[in-house]
Order: structure tokens, then sequence, then C-alpha cells
């Protein structure tokens, strides 16, 4: 074999300069046709909601509506608090406080699914961590949340304690703005 | 067994040689659906085809025609079913046909299922066959599960809810993907017009793998109850009349169950709940699939507990996609050379065992997940997929099957002399017979 048939010819050169452009051009249109699926900016243009929590006495609660999420701010009595405080956290199927205030391994402690000094208030996003059901309060083993779909039961302080979800339900971001009034977001 | 290597075609007319130099679509259609050899054994088991592809065509024509008047939009989704149910000239008839043609159409395919799991129709070689027919069958719960989401009643939005929240369960990348599905962080208006968009294109993909289906069907040849292979031109019968009349009554037997449902009782395999508009804020107080996912669904409840490293909820996804991964692996995991479950005691056995099972599930599956029904259900689960990765395998090596017929043709005049031997003649000169 001679040297000159190894070496490349103009048509060896279009062929992986053409197959090139063909590669990035393919990867560079398909990105547009997935990241138009991905949440627009209309979904992520979202204002934190201030909310009025004067009329809520102990043993009530008020859900709003969240980016599209129920979030409930409960007012929890004194019994459902002690059930709480009560719960070691080696019976905890989620020892993590699942709180956007507070660390990420912060343990699942009573205290710690609320913010200080607020710790009657517990404000949560009503989902259900296994497939996304709003599970219905104030009912099932533990008194605080049971989910209808799939039977995961939740205690006082909205901690998994029973049935297929993982987690705990997730606290937001909140604060007490005053005594009255909480800004979630 | 092949149609398309002797074509015996021959054009009467003028105009049917003029086509077929330029393209033979009329060859095309003569070598598979009228001069094409079927096994002259085929029970009404093997209609079920051909009811499918009716099926079909049903849901495509009365979709296309439902949304004409359908608004995919969050905000008119539900009244313009309720406008098409009430103002639409004869709007009642094709959306009911529509909604329970999708069970129909579920109906016919775990009937075609069932029969190929029963006669061995995935064994070689008909892998890509059967495979075709997975991804079919996928494509089906797809396409079903986004066309439940449309009419945006209280099941729609949360049996999206649920579902889309299967992709949460994946590791590091599973909240981004659901977000990438629903286009939000919760169901809503882009999750209602995207499905929209996917319910109208996926009818058209099923339409093209069943092309691939039946090609691959009629390059191999159809299997037959005895699964023994077609070994001479008596073993078979042309596809016209026999088939086509077959398939024919078979198709009228199946519209006349249909009708009956979509006149008389055309809410029965609905749910109340979907009646009442979505409301993002209230889950109904139980959630159910349509019927045809409710074996799934079972083993997607069954999973409550960690296994290691897995959550419950991973865990439950697993299982449950898992069960129909096993199905794409069934022509590997049979290790039995004998096809059909008539010649193999034991497997046949299994198999309505297997039937009885996925029926089980299902039953769970609509049962509210407490007390014993979650313990019942994680029982079927393993007993599902014992069936697939430790009964197949083993019994094909283990089981002694019966003494298989020597040919097509013995068996049928076998099962007609009442088990004697066919005479001499009729298997020496199978084309005298009438």
């Amino acid at each position: 074999m001679s040297a000159e048939a190894i070496e490349p010819n103009r048509r060896d050169f279009l062929y992986i300069a053409t197959g090139m452009a063909g590669v990035v051009g393919a990867a560079s249109v398909a990105w547009p046709f997935i990241d138009q699926m991905q949440p627009d900016a209309s979904t992520l243009a979202l204002a934190s909601v201030e909310v009025d929590v004067s009329s809520v006495t102990p043993g009530m609660s008020l859900i709003v509506k969240w980016r599209g999420k129920p979030v409930v701010i409960r007012n929890r009595t004194p019994k459902e608090m002690q059930e709480a405080e009560a719960v070691k956290l080696s019976e905890l199927k989620d020892p993590v406080a699942r709180n956007a205030n507070l660390p990420s391994d912060a343990p699942a402690t009573d205290a710690n699914r609320t913010v200080k000094g607020q710790e009657a208030w517990l404000v949560m996003v009503q989902v259900c961590t296994h497939l996304g059901c709003i599970p219905l309060g104030q009912q099932g083993e533990f008194g605080g949340w049971f989910c209808p779909c799939h039977g995961s039961q939740y205690d006082t302080a909205g901690r998994i304690r029973k049935g297929p979800a993982p987690e705990n339900m997730a606290i937001p971001v909140y604060k007490f703005t005053s005594k009255t009034s909480v800004t979630i977001g | 067994m092949s149609g398309f290597q002797h074509s015996t075609y021959t054009p009467k007319s003028g105009i049917g040689r003029w086509f077929d130099q330029r393209m033979p679509l009329p060859r095309l259609v003569y070598d598979s659906f009228v001069a094409y050899p079927v096994p002259r054994n085929l029970n009404y088991a093997y209609t079920f085809g051909g009811i499918l592809s009716m099926m079909l065509a049903i849901q495509i024509l009365t979709g296309i025609v439902l949304a004409m008047h359908y608004a995919a939009n969050s905000g008119l989704a539900f009244d313009s079913v309720e406008h098409i149910m009430r103002d639409v000239n004869f709007g009642w008839l094709l959306r009911y046909i529509h909604a329970n043609g999708a069970s129909f159409f579920f109906i016919a395919v775990y009937v075609h299922i069932f029969r190929g799991l029963y006669y061995g129709s995935y064994k070689a070689p008909r892998e890509l066959l059967w495979i075709l027919g997975c991804i079919i069958y996928l494509l089906m719960m797809a396409t079903a599960f986004m066309g439940y989401v449309l009419p945006w009643g209280q099941m729609s939005f949360w049996g999206a809810t649920v579902i889309t929240g299967f992709f949460s369960a994946i590791p590091l990348v599973g909240n981004w993907i659901q977000q990438l599905l629903i286009g939000g962080f919760a169901v809503g208006d882009p999750t209602l017009n995207r499905f929209f968009s996917l319910h109208y294109l996926l009818p058209f993909m099923i339409a093209g793998v069943v092309v691939l289906h039946v090609w691959a069907l009629h390059v191999a040849g159809q299997t037959n109850p005895t699964g023994v292979d077609v070994k001479t031109k008596g073993d078979t019968v042309p596809f016209s009349p026999h088939a086509t009349m077959k398939d024919g009554f078979a198709m009228v037997v199946f519209l006349f169950f249909f009708a009956y449902v979509v006149f008389y009782i055309p809410d029965y395999l609905g749910h109340a709940d979907n009646y009442v508009q979505a409301n993002p804020l209230k889950t109904p107080s139980e959630i159910v699939p349509e019927w045809y996912f409710l074996p799934f669904y079972a083993m997607l409840r069954a999973i409550t507990f960690n296994i290691g490293p897995i959550n419950s909820k991973l865990g439950g996804v697993l299982v449950m996609f898992g069960s129909i991964v096993l199905l794409f692996l069934v022509p590997w995991l049979d290790t039995s050379k004998v096809r059909s479950a008539v010649y193999r005691p034991w497997y046949k056995l299994f198999f309505w065992i297997f039937l009885a099972d996925v029926v089980m599930l299902g039953w769970l599956g609509s049962k509210p997940p407490q007390g014993v029904y979650p313990t019942l259900a994680l029982i079927g689960a393993i007993f599902y997929y014992a069936f697939f990765l430790i009964i197949m395998p083993v019994l094909g090596l283990i089981e002694t099957p019966r003494k298989l017929p020597s040919s097509i043709t013995e068996a049928v005049l076998q099962k007609k002399a009442g088990g004697s031997l066919a005479p001499a003649g009729a298997t020496a000169a199978p084309e005298t017979r009438s």
C-alpha cells in the first residue's frame, strides 16, 4: 500500500465535517425541544403569599394555595404538640426535619418542624411525599394526616409514621411578620 | 408460511396490471390478507388481533371527531366535555364509544396477551413479534392514561398527579423529570395541553408499530394451539375466506358486548368522581385508576417498607415498572422447547394460577390501602414475579411435556376422530381433504 492511499482525501474531510455538524446540530436543536417542556416563566414568577392568621384559634387550620400546591397553616392544640414531642427520634421513618428554614440535616424533633418562637404553628406543604396526593387532616392512627391514595399516615407534626411515603411533609420557607401574619415563600 | 416469497397474485384487469408495475399495493394486500396461509386449527382466541385493529380504528375515528369539539385548557376542558355530551349532535354517543372503547381495547389486548402466554407465541422465531407487541401495550397505556386526564375531572387530575409522581421517586433527577413532564410544580394547564398533544400523537405511533407487528407476524407465520410448526401446505388454509370470516364473526360478537355497555351502562367502567371538576386543593377520598391499570396499581401500593437503601416509594415504583419489563424478557425466561401449554401439564396449571393472581391483584387495586389488602397485594406481587423469574425458567428444565402431534393436520384429525389415529390417506394427501 502506498502512503497516498492512507492520506485522507477531500471526501474523507467532507464526511467528517458533515458528520460533526450533524451531531452538534442535532444536539443543539434537541435542547429547545426539551427545554420548552420545563416550567415556563409565568409559572416560575411566583410571588410569596402573605396570610392573615388572626382568626385561626388552636385546633383550627387554614389552607392557602402556594405554587399551585396547598399549604396548611395549623394552630395546634397543646395535646397535639405533646403527642408530637413525646415521639422518640428512633421511632421515626424519616429522622430529618425537612424544614426549609433549618439546615438540611436538622433532626425531625417537633420543635424543628416549626420556627423558633411559634412552635404551636405548623406551616406545611400538605402534599403527600409519596405520589403527591393531598392528605386529609386530623385523621389516621396518629391523629395527624392520612393520605387516602396509598394509605400513608403522618403524625401531628406532619412526620411520616406509616405507609409508603418516604419523607416527612415539607416545611416551606416562611416567617411570622407579626403575631397574626405569616409570609410563605 | 412465507407469504411474501411466493406471490401468487395475478392482476386480472388492465388497471390492476398498470398498478402492479408501478406500485404493487394490491399485490401486497392480496399476499397478506387473501392468499396468506394461516394454520388450519386456529381457534377464537386467535381472533383478537383483528379485533384490536378494529378497536384502534374506532378510537382514532371517534377521537379525531371529539377533538373538533374539545378545548384543551384547564378552564374550559371540563365544560367542553359536558358541551360534547349535551349540545353536540350525537356527541354523547361518540364520547361514550371513545371512553368505553378504551376499556374494550384493553379487554381485547389482555385476551391477546394471555393467549400468547398460553400458547407460547413468544418463542423463537417470534421474539421480536412479542417485543413489538409489548411496545404497543406500553404505548396503549400511555395513551389511555393521557386520554383519561383530558376531561379534567377529579380522577383525571389526581390520576395525573399520582402517575407523574412515579418519576419523582428516581434519585437525583426525579424532581427535574417530573417538572419536565407536567411543566410546573403541580399538574395544571401546561400539563393538560401537552397531554392532549401527545394523546393525539400516540395512536398514530401505535398504528406504526402495529404495521411492524403484523410484518413480523407475516414473516414468522402465526402460531397455533398445538405449537407445532406448519410443515406442509395441508396444515394451512388461505387467509380469505377462512380467517377473514372467523375474524369478522368474532368482531361482530365483540361489538355486540361493546354496544351493550355503550348504550345501557356507559358509565359502569368509569368513576363518579370524574364528573366533578378538577380541584387541586382536594384529593378524592380514594384514588382509583381505570380498571385496566389496577393490577399494577396494587403492586405499587404493596411496597410499604424500605428495602435496604431503596425507600418504599422508589421500591413500589420499581416493582410496578419491573412487572412490565418482565413481559419483554418472557421469550428468554421460558426455557421450554415446547410452545403450547396444551402439551405442558405443569405450565398449564401455573398459567391459570398466574391468571387468577393477576385478577386478584386487580381486585386488590380497587380496595382501600388498609387492613389486610396491602399484605395480600404483596403476596400477589411476589407470585407475579415468581411466575416469570422462577416458575418459567425452572419448569422448562424439569417438566415432562406430553407427546406432541407430528403435524397440525394430525392433531386436527385426531380430535375429529375422537382420539384415534388419523387415516393414513388424510395425512399423506392433505390436499384431497374437503
